[in-house]
């Protein structure tokens, strides 16, 4: 079976396909996945087994189960995943908050989740709130030894940030990239200040420029309903979706003269520097050197 | 062809398309257009994507003066398409260097016309005073073959048709009547056909006359999509315009020197109030570059002197720069001369507008404070907010009513302006208190006004316990007696050289001297151009443009007056 993606990097990575909670044991689910349309079945075992929707003799694709999520790859991924401790910790509510079709590259969509100066605009009355629309200095590093970028003492305005006020104020953020296609974000929980809900964006690459999205929250919360949370997260992505389709080119510039970054985007200059030192060619247009 | 058909100039639009407040998506030889029309009347053709991360501006807000992103709300200005605020970083200034891609723009015989390189004057045609445009007909085809169809298809009807230069198609209908086609080419395979006739109906007839013309279009609209479907032709390649090498990175500092590249001619002239005239420039050729609320522009006067001037215009009125000058008893010739020897029509040289004075946007409520001319910068300030409607509180200390400069914009500012008259300086202070009594971190104070009396507002300010980076203030002049009389060294880190300052000169001076360009305006510490980072040493503060605990900060320096108070400074330049 021919695999038209060519690009090693994105072959060789982990990618995630589904949610375990919206699966039926022993049901064949289809995908497309770099363009390739795979299979896969999820037995009563919780083993999983996939395989190239087309391919005659059925030669099984790796596979794994990961933090409430299967992963595919159609080459040779490595050994582990990154980590993400914070999905078993006992006192956590881990809830799939849907997945979501987009026509956009993979690199933009994780983008536009590292981006804060767009809550005021975008997610206005939730997120951020004009005229507080500054993004103030924050730390990036790329981390060499755990091979992701880190964005720290990130912070921004929310109106009603806190369950039991009707104040605005400042949210602390930090967010992690671990994985091409994945980030992670930390952001102080609204019941217990001293911790940190995550939240996940896990990108599947279904072409070049389009993607199916799959969100996820890890959170501190015995109040709301699993409902309620997905209700959440479909209203912010509902309002992403429209910008990421409309951003021209669908693809990421890793070329730095196609847009003009400013301090506040500091975390995507680095991620986008990351991106192009692993010589990723695919959903990106390559820096021209 | 190809390269042919981007310097003809296309219809991309129909006047009536382009509606105010309103912004319309154009395609173009597989380029996309945001086109929108100011409420001025200018329509603006740029590239449908905005600088920053790509996002298409049609999806964007047309507030009648600028354009506003949807994803980051980046303002940028009618004409120029420069950004004028980044609201992720309120309290700086943008480069001025942030401008979208704009593309020439003609309005004629009701359509709006561009070409990506139609820079020649666009082709007159004749009797065409009086026209009706027809409706558009968007068509899945290829522009050959739309042209070909459509003489075709008026010959049959009996009509005559002529080709004319640039593919232009004429069709003299029986009657006598004159129809221009134009075909606007879209894509390969997608083009819009548009045309004008050159009579002016009665509505009734009008709406006769665009039915019959409408139904033998769309029958042949019909048989050129059959036949296109056959023949489909490979989409063409549009090349990403590219930003700059230096907006590529993050943002540095330009414009070098105190230069006069602009030349500009003074298009009015007149009395705004006692002792105060008005004056509009406007550029000579081309378009004046971009400028933000809190600018100035340096004005070098044919007496050879050189003076500093804000800007009193409104967000999207880029095609003059408005000043105000005030007649100075003092006057050592600059105010004199262009109050009495400058005439409509004369001709100065001007630098570019520099903006060390800027606005911040994200504050709940912000409070101005003018004194006399002061008024300027203030005055462009509130008509920025205005368009955001964001709240503020306007303050004006006059003498008396003759002295109000500028009524007529304080007039349509959307809060009425407070205006304090003859308070002496005693009950200026008083005045100044209890406007300045109440104040939270989520408010800002702009203060521009002569010597004195800023000097009491600051005053006031720090006694009410205002955080000093919510002060922001701009003197006309320095007036503190500079001390140059010390000798130092100066290092500079990133150039690895070593200078020695002698007691006379600045180290702007010495700078410039060993080959370094930097630039400066006023170079009197007031304006804030020249500044320059310091690594090490301790700085001799001579200026006026920095605050209390700037300067108490040390990092940075004015270097047209500052000096060293230690043996050396080492510089970030
Ligand atoms: S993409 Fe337009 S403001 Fe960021
Ligand atoms: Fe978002």
């Amino acid at each position: 079976m021919e695999i038209s993606c060519k690009d090693p990097v994105i072959l060789n990575q982990w990618h995630p396909v589904s949610s375990l909670d919206v699966l039926t044991m022993d049901t064949v689910e289809n995908t497309i996945l770099l363009e390739s349309k795979i299979s896969f079945q999820l037995n009563s075992k919780e083993e999983v087994t996939a395989w190239l929707s087309l391919d005659d003799e059925k030669t099984l694709l790796p596979t794994r189960i990961s933090y409430g999520f299967i992963w595919v790859s159609l080459g040779n991924p490595p050994k582990d995943l990154f980590l993400f401790p914070e999905f078993s910790e006992s006192d956590r509510q881990n809830v799939a908050t849907g997945v979501f079709g987009v026509n956009v590259s993979a690199g933009r969509t994780v983008e536009n989740f590292l981006d804060m100066g767009h809550f005021p605009y975008v997610h206005s009355g939730i997120l951020g709130e004009e005229p507080h629309t500054e993004v103030k200095e924050y730390d990036v590093e790329i981390s060499e030894e755990r091979d992701e970028v880190l964005a720290t003492s990130c912070k921004f305005y929310q109106p009603q940030a806190a369950v039991n006020s009707n104040e605005g104020m400042d949210v602390d953020y930090i967010y992690r990239v671990p994985h091409i296609n994945c980030a992670l974000l930390y952001k102080t929980s609204p019941v217990d200040d001293a911790r940190l809900d995550v939240i996940i964006i896990f990108v599947q690459p279904m072409g070049e420029e389009w993607v199916r999205a799959h969100t996820g929250m890890c959170l501190i919360d015995d109040e709301s309903t699993a409902e309620q949370i997905r209700q959440f997260q479909q209203t912010i992505f509902g309002q992403d979706k429209p910008i990421l389709e409309n951003q021209y080119p669908k693809q990421l510039p890793l070329d730095s003269r196609i847009e003009t970054p400013i301090r506040a985007d500091k975390s995507a200059i680095a991620y986008r520097r990351w991106l192009s030192q692993k010589g990723l060619q695919y959903g990106v247009i390559p820096s021209a050197i | 062809m190809l390269n042919d058909l981007k310097k003809i100039w296309h219809p991309i639009a129909s006047s009536a398309e382009v509606q105010k407040r309103h912004v319309f998506h154009a395609q173009l030889l597989g380029r996309e257009y945001a086109v929108w029309r100011a409420d001025d009347g200018n329509v603006n053709v740029w590239e449908n994507r905005c600088l920053h991360r790509g996002v298409r501006l049609t999806i964007g807000i047309n507030e009648g003066t600028e354009l506003r992103c949807q994803y980051h709300g980046w303002r940028y200005a009618n004409r120029t398409a420069g950004c004028t605020y980044i609201p992720a970083h309120p309290a700086d200034a943008p480069a001025r260097t942030i401008c979208n891609n704009t593309y020439p723009v003609k309005e004629a015989m009701g359509m709006v016309w561009s070409g990506e390189e139609a820079f020649a004057e666009p082709v007159h045609f004749k009797n065409f005073e009086k026209y009706t445009v027809l409706r558009p007909i968007p068509i899945n085809g290829n522009f050959n073959i739309i042209r070909e169809m459509l003489s075709a298809k008026y010959r049959l009807l009996g009509h005559t048709t002529r080709d004319e230069v640039n593919g232009v198609l004429k069709v003299i209908l029986k009657n006598g009547e004159v129809i221009l086609f134009f075909v606007q080419p879209q894509d390969s395979n997608l083009s819009v056909l548009r045309g004008v006739v050159n009579q002016k109906y009665s509505d009734s007839e009008r709406v006769l006359f665009l039915r019959a013309q409408n139904r033998i279009l769309q029958s042949l609209r019909n048989d050129i999509e059959v036949l296109s479907k056959k023949r489909q032709i490979d989409p063409m390649i549009v090349q990403i315009a590219q930003v700059s090498s230096e907006l590529s990175k993050m943002p540095q500092k330009k414009d070098i020197g105190r230069q006069a590249v602009l030349r500009v001619q003074v298009a009015e002239k007149k009395k705004t109030a006692k002792d105060i005239v008005s004056i509009k420039l406007v550029s000579l050729r081309d378009q004046l570059p971009t400028f933000q609320p809190g600018a100035h522009i340096d004005l070098h006067l044919q007496n050879g002197l050189i003076r500093q001037y804000s800007l009193v215009n409104g967000p999207g009125e880029t095609n003059f720069y408005n000043i105000g000058v005030k007649l100075d008893a003092l006057s050592t010739g600059g105010s004199e001369y262009l109050h009495k020897d400058i005439r409509e029509g004369d001709v100065l040289a001007c630098s570019v507008p520099r903006n060390n004075f800027p606005l911040r946007r994200d504050s709940l409520k912000t409070i101005f404070v003018a004194g006399g001319i002061g008024l300027t910068p203030l005055l462009s300030m509130a008509q920025s907010l205005d368009v955001m409607n964001l709240n503020y509180e306007f303050h004006y200390f006059v003498q008396n009513e003759d002295h109000i400069a500028f009524s007529s914009i304080l007039k349509k500012l959307k809060k009425t302006p407070l205006v304090h008259q003859g308070l002496s300086p005693k009950l200026t202070k008083k005045k100044l208190n209890e406007i300045l009594l109440y104040h939270n971190n989520s408010m800002n104070l702009y203060v521009c006004g002569p010597g004195p009396m800023l000097e009491t507002t600051r005053q006031v300010a720090a006694e009410l316990d205002w955080p000093d980076n919510s002060v922001h203030f701009e003197y006309f002049k320095n007036s503190n007696v500079i001390d140059d009389s010390s000798s130092f060294k100066i290092e500079l880190a990133r150039s690895a050289l070593s200078l020695k300052v002698q007691s006379g000169q600045s180290v702007l001076e010495v700078l410039r001297a060993n080959g370094l360009d930097l630039p400066s305006s006023c170079e009197q510490g007031a304006c804030g151009t020249c500044k320059v980072s310091v690594v090490d040493g301790a700085i001799d503060h001579q200026d006026v443009y920095l605050n209390e605990s700037e300067k108490l900060k040390g990092n940075v320096m004015m270097t047209c007056v500052s000096r060293a108070l230690s043996k050396r400074l080492i510089l970030d330049i």
